[in-house]
């Protein structure tokens, strides 16, 4: 048992404890499992940070470990809410207007019903019609495998076209933010089918259970959410820990000498873009019956680079790092723009942190990028006395990639 | 007694000499005085047409005249005068003699108040005096009237007002004119088609505001398979098809009484739901009524028991349109001229089609332009120096706001646009070498690491200009002189402010070509771009071509920040709106080479405006399309339009 996968790898039962006692201690001071400690907003809060973090480790593996800076991964998360999304309105229009239907003095027909969704849905964008991309709305089954399927056929075209042609470094980055553009510019039409700038709304609300209370759903979700990022942070360190692993830091690393060592470079690549895709997918489609609203804002390209703010502060090429990383920015941001922080009074001047807030983020972004290209995740380095080795400022392998910082210490 | 007959005798005497002294004109109205008199729409048509076909030159006096209800009528004799006011009287002139017959107080006569009708009919007769008027403008404004709202009265006076015109602009402008109401009224089936024909590719509005009402088509149905006699039929049309579909064709004939009403679902809906006995209607339980075939069976035996009217099946909608012929007619009578008026419609948008063709060049190569402008510094920044800047776009903006600024400062629009853009220039070069000194020069070698703390730079920047300037868009105007399209024809134009960016894009090409061909710095900057340790090594100091490269493409991006805000909104995102756009345009044309950009920005423009033209309801989807179209090309030409080989490519 000395090479098992859990010995190898002492920060997976770490952070699964604490996962688990994070998601105890929450439910214990919770309104509807527990003491009532924390306010539901705020257990619907932690639960969507857990999502967050989940794409997180999704943007770590793509990122950190396989060296594709991804300008495009919220495009996936957006496109598995979106899925999800389609259901839950459906299911709810149609219990509503079953329920008003019903007291009719004749009974509707099936087409009624549709019809009579259709213009509840589609009201606002002036249709009343259900577009093809809704045909399986009706079923939660498929909608669920799509949440997988959509961002991961997505992932697997735009991969294969992209690493095929071997675009690589930053031109990659610009083509994935190209793509997320081009998608919620397509998502902002009113004719996309998907109800425009409106987007999808009153997805909080679970069909089927409007005599249970907010606080509860609330809870089930939260607890949804953290099994969700416990399982992706086992299947992501389970990844990277073995053979393949070594195969997918080569490629960041030195993308040449891994090719002419034999690998399919390509195919690992697209593995690596399709499952982080779907992870994003499942990630998106927690995270907005949360958030109760999703429209094509979200999928805007700079919630996409937020998200690589996030693994870098948090410090990539580490699971636990970008985890850290967008759970604690996410946080802080949150706190900062809710309006809690107090105004700094300079005298001739308030600084009002909501206004500033955007301001500091991006200059400790900065910072954390020229001084502490670990991130936070660093911390831990520094409190196991590993030091990196000073190559004056010299990457390490002959690429220009990411995180060279790890192999220099085995 | 005798006293009585001399009065009578004078009275005589009066009135001839009266009459003798009346002039030809009050001859026409005294003939015409009762007409005139009443003053109806419908009655005096006789008076006006006397006096227009009259030939008299005093014909036009008296229709001005009385037109502006300056006529006045003498009770005493009930001869018309038109009448200038002195003092409290009136002083009445004679139309035929234009001498003034003397002063009289008002309640000695009566003003002619025409009404807008008879004063419209009036305006008709006297525009062929006014065709002929000797003051230009007078017979431009008449054209322009007539132009306005044709008649076929018109047609005739115009023929008779070209041959003396001496005019050669107003000329042409009445033979047009004249051609244009020939082809809608004239009698003469020939003539009517040789004026059509003499449009062929005519791009005028004008004509093509002729010819449509020549189309013009009535829809109608008759019953049987049998048109009637005399139709210029324009289209046989057939129900379901979707010029016409069922359900508006079985209203057609409902309309023309061919047919009964059908009931509508909801309406058969009601009319179940007021018949509902014991929970059935008609035999049928309640809670089956939920298909429409059950519901047309329980009213079908509702109907039977005589409680509802009896409603038309499908069956007889059917039956009923396949009994009828539905056909579209044209309005005009002769086929002949409406085939001609429809080839010369379809010879005028072929070429007007050729025109837009045209114009939507002309619009890509403003769109190319502007995107050539935004990207032209990231061309220095990202193409020679390999630097990505996130914060580009912010620069664009940084330079427009430093426009709005200098705007408030110096209120001259011209002078305040010559000093913004030095001045931008200097804002945003200050601010690219703070950033390369402060940031950028510590990951030369690490790409990625740029791209995320410029990216960081740019929220930064964007928020900051939030929180001094506000959310609302400002406003940077235009010089006068730069408002206003240049107008090739009615289909062609383009406002000079594209224009005017077009070429400084093109003076930035120059610019840019100048410095890197022809000077030290561009010398310097690539050679330290090919081989920066050897740069060194030839005693070039690295630093300093470095720091100054980039100087100038943020410099650069600051004026194109200028150019761009004159015709866009300025607000905080105006350069995030720009950046994905930029580096689209310098990786389609190829990284490090100018040309490459050109044509990048070119090929983009073409593109967005084309795929606007395809569907010009949604510039969303064009932008959406035209993104997949890029991310396809990338895949043929990953290196873009113009790849750099050998060494140079680096790699």
């Amino acid at each position: 048992m000395k090479n098992s996968f859990i010995l190898r790898n002492p920060s997976v039962l770490i952070f699964l404890g604490v996962l688990a006692l994070f998601t105890l201690g929450v439910t214990f001071m919770s309104e509807a499992t527990g003491a009532g400690l924390i306010s539901t907003s705020f257990v619907k809060t932690l639960g969507k940070t857990l999502c967050l973090c989940l794409i997180a480790i999704a943007m770590d593996l793509v990122w950190g470990y396989c060296g594709i800076l991804s300008l495009g991964h919220f495009a996936f998360f957006g496109l598995g809410g979106y899925m999800i999304g389609m259901w839950l309105m459906y299911e709810r229009t149609r219990q509503i207007v079953t329920l008003s239907m019903a007291n009719a003095e004749i009974p509707p027909t099936d087409q009624e019903v549709v019809d009579a969704i259709g213009s509840q849905i589609f009201g606002v964008v002036g249709s009343s019609d259900f577009p093809p991309i809704w045909s399986f709305a009706d079923s939660l089954p498929i909608q669920l495998a799509l949440v997988l399927i959509v961002p991961g056929m997505l992932a697997l075209i735009f991969g294969w076209l992209a690493f095929r042609s071997r675009v690589t470094g930053v031109y990659l980055s610009i083509l994935t933010q190209a793509m997320t553009l081009a998608l919620s510019l397509y998502l902002f039409q009113n004719d996309s089918g998907l109800r425009g700038n409106n987007g999808l709304s009153g997805l909080q609300n679970l069909p089927g259970t409007d005599a249970i209370p907010q606080s509860l759903i609330s809870i089930w979700f939260f607890w949804a959410s953290a099994l969700a990022l416990g399982l992706g942070f086992l299947l992501a360190s389970w990844v990277v820990s073995g053979k393949f692993g070594s195969v997918i830091r080569g490629i960041r690393d030195d993308e040449q000498r891994v090719r002419f060592l034999g690998y399919s470079v390509e195919g690992y690549k697209l593995f690596i873009f399709v499952m982080t895709a779907m992870i994003a997918g499942i990630a998106g489609a927690l995270y907005y019956p949360q958030a109760g609203i999703i429209n094509p804002a979200e999928v805007a390209p700079i919630a996409s680079i937020y998200l690589a703010v996030w693994v870098a502060i948090g410090g990539r090429g580490r699971l636990y790092g970008a985890v850290i990383g967008a759970a604690f920015v996410s946080l802080v941001s949150t706190w900062f723009t809710g309006g809690q922080a107090p105004d700094v009074p300079l005298g001739f001047y308030v600084v009002k942190w909501v206004d500033w807030w955007q301001v500091l983020l991006g200059l400790s972004f900065v910072l954390v990028t020229l001084f502490a290209p670990k991130g936070i995740g660093g911390l831990f380095d520094l409190f196991e006395g590993i030091r990196s080795p000073r190559r004056h400022g010299a990457a390490l392998g002959p690429d220009q990639g990411s995180l060279q910082e790890k192999e220099a210490q085995e | 007694m005798r006293h009585f007959l001399f009065s009578l005798i004078a009275l005589v005497m009066l009135v001839c000499t009266t009459q003798a002294q009346a002039g030809p004109v009050q001859d026409i109205m005294q003939n015409h005085r009762a007409v005139i008199e009443k003053s109806s729409r419908k009655t005096i048509e006789p008076a006006i047409t006397a006096l227009a076909e009259s030939g008299l030159s005093q014909a036009q006096l008296v229709l001005e005249k009385w037109q502006s209800k300056d006529m006045w009528q003498r009770k005493a004799d009930g001869l018309f005068f038109y009448a200038e006011k002195s003092g409290k009287n009136y002083r009445l002139i004679d139309f035929d003699s234009n001498e003034a017959v003397g002063e009289f107080p008002k309640s000695d006569l009566d003003q002619l108040k025409p009404n807008s009708g008879v004063r419209a009919l009036i305006g008709t007769a006297l525009v062929q005096f006014q065709l002929s008027d000797p003051d230009p403008v007078r017979r431009r404004d008449a054209l322009t009237s007539i132009e306005r709202s044709p008649m076929a009265e018109h047609l005739l006076p115009l023929r008779a007002a070209i041959k003396t015109e001496t005019d050669p602009v107003l000329k042409a402008k009445k033979q047009r004119l004249e051609r244009l109401l020939s082809m809608a009224f004239d009698k003469d089936l020939s003539t009517r088609i040789s004026a059509i024909e003499s449009f062929g590719g005519d791009l005028g509005v004008d004509v093509r505001a002729t010819l449509n009402p020549l189309l013009t088509t009535r829809r109608a149905v008759v019953p049987g398979n049998t048109l009637p006699e005399g139709l210029n039929l324009a289209a046989r049309l057939k129900p379901g098809t979707k010029e016409l579909p069922r359900a508006e064709a079985y209203d057609m004939l409902v309309k023309s009484g061919y047919s009964a009403a059908r009931i509508s679902d909801a309406e058969l809906r009601s009319a179940l739901a007021a018949n509902i006995e014991n929970g059935q209607v008609g035999g049928i339980p309640v809670p089956e009524l939920n298909t429409l075939e059950a519901r047309d069976r329980a009213y079908a035996a509702l109907a039977a028991r005589g409680k509802v009217d009896p409603t038309v099946l499908a069956t007889d909608v059917t039956a009923a349109l396949a009994a009828h012929s539905f056909f579209d007619a044209y309005d005009e009578p002769s086929s002949v001229v409406t085939d001609a008026a429809r080839g010369a419609l379809r010879a005028i948008e072929q070429k007007v089609g050729l025109n837009q063709v045209l114009d939507l060049t002309l619009d890509a190569l403003s769109l190319g332009s502007i995107y050539f402008l935004a990207a032209i510094g990231l061309a220095i920044t990202f193409g020679v120096m390999g630097v990505i800047n996130m914060a580009h776009g912010e620069f664009i903006m940084m330079g427009a706001y430093t426009g709005y600024v200098i705007q408030q400062i110096i209120p001259d629009y011209t002078l305040s646009i010559i000093v913004a853009i030095p001045m931008a220039f200097a804002v945003t070069f200050a601010a690219g070498v703070a950033m390369e000194r402060l940031v950028i020069r510590w990951l030369y070698n690490r790409p990625l690491e740029t791209l995320l703390a410029t990216f960081g730079i740019s929220i930064a920047l964007q928020q900051i200009a939030k929180n001094i300037f506000g959310t609302q868009a400002r406003p940077l105007t235009s010089p006068g002189w730069l408002d206003g399209a240049w107008v090739l024809n009615d289909v062609v134009s383009i406002s000079y402010i594209r224009i005017a960016i077009f070429v400084l894009a093109l003076i930035f090409l120059a610019v840019f070509l100048f410095i890197m061909k022809r000077t030290r710095l561009g010398l310097e900057t690539r050679a330290v771009t090919q081989n920066p340790r050897m740069a060194s090594s030839m005693g070039i100091n690295k630093d300093k071509v470095n720091m100054l490269t980039f100087g100038l493409g943020s410099g650069i991006a600051g004026v194109a920040g200028v150019a761009i805000g004159l015709y866009a909104k300025v607000t905080s995102e105006l350069g995030s709106d720009y950046i994905v756009q930029s580096f689209m345009t310098v990786v389609v044309g190829g990284v490090g080479n100018i040309w490459g950009t050109l044509l990048g920005a070119t090929m983009i423009g073409f593109l967005q405006k084309g795929i606007e033209w395809l569907n010009p309801s949604n510039t969303l989807a064009a932008q959406t399309y035209m993104i997949v179209f890029i991310i396809i090309f990338i895949q043929f030409r990953p290196r873009g339009i113009i790849a750099l080989k050998g060494r140079a490519a680096g790699d």
